[in-house]
């Protein structure tokens, strides 16, 4: 289970259709929880760097994430997933999405753009420990009031 | 000194801690240190041939290593090191 901020919720399907019919993508920040679950108090817009294929393909500049993992630690939150839409596709993670995924227990959160709507949101969960054994377990997303998100320890 | 931060999918494998201080003249003596301090961070920053793996970004400061000197790169007394696996994909 995944909990997001019903901002941070709406900020992602809002890029999604903002850059349709090209790929959206983002960085969630958030807290882990004592019992293991992991709740987003926010949504950063990054820009695609996969220039040559935007309309399918989506790349974070790493660059981006060092300044926003430090954003983070400034509030006290890590990252703690990602974001990216499927325009005119189902949103079900695809096989590229399995391969260039690497960062393990974190979610990645895939939203379906259907003619500039967004329509549904799904996040999975990237459940083992290497490249041999990676794969994503669908999760389940509640909505939180946006104060408690960023109150949540 | 060198703060190296690491990831949230790395922790588990360095105390759980979101940052590690090391000596080392350079990135790589950093890094060398950083694994020698935590032995299981090495399988998932190197490959068997003890190349960085091609999805494992070093930052120096605010700037990829790949356009200093890679892991030769000087450090400075108080320089930060982030490691950032890649995000990428699409459908």
């Amino acid at each position: 289970m995944i909990k997001i901020s019903t901002d941070a919720y709406e900020a992602m399907r809002k890029h999604g259709e903002a850059t349709y019919p090209h790929e959206c993508c983002g960085v969630l920040l958030g807290r882990f929880e004592e019992d293991g679950s992991r709740v987003v108090s926010s949504a950063v817009r990054c820009g695609n760097m996969r220039t040559d294929s935007p309309q399918n393909r989506y790349q974070i500049d790493p660059h981006e994430l060092v300044r926003i993992q430090r954003e983070g630690r400034d509030r006290d939150e890590d990252i703690i997933g990602f974001y990216h839409s499927h325009p005119d596709h189902p949103a079900q993670w695809s096989t590229t999405d399995l391969v260039e995924a690497h960062w393990f227990g974190c979610s990645y959160i895939i939203t379906a753009v259907d003619n500039g709507r967004a329509v549904l949101t799904n996040s999975f969960l990237l459940m083992g420990s290497e490249d041999q054994d990676k794969h994503f377990s669908e999760e389940r997303i509640v909505l939180v009031q946006n104060d408690l998100a960023k109150t949540a320890v | 000194m060198a703060k190296v931060h690491i990831p949230t999918p790395l922790r588990q494998y360095a105390g759980s801690q979101p940052a590690v201080t090391v000596k080392g003249g350079t990135v790589a003596e950093a890094l060398s240190s950083l694994v020698a301090i935590h032995p299981e961070l090495r399988r998932h920053l190197y490959t068997d041939e003890g190349k960085l793996r091609a999805f494992v970004n070093v930052y120096l400061n605010d700037e990829d290593i790949r356009y200093l000197e890679k892991e030769n790169t000087a450090l400075a007394d108080g320089d930060t090191i982030s490691i950032v696996p890649s995000i990428a994909g699409g459908r």
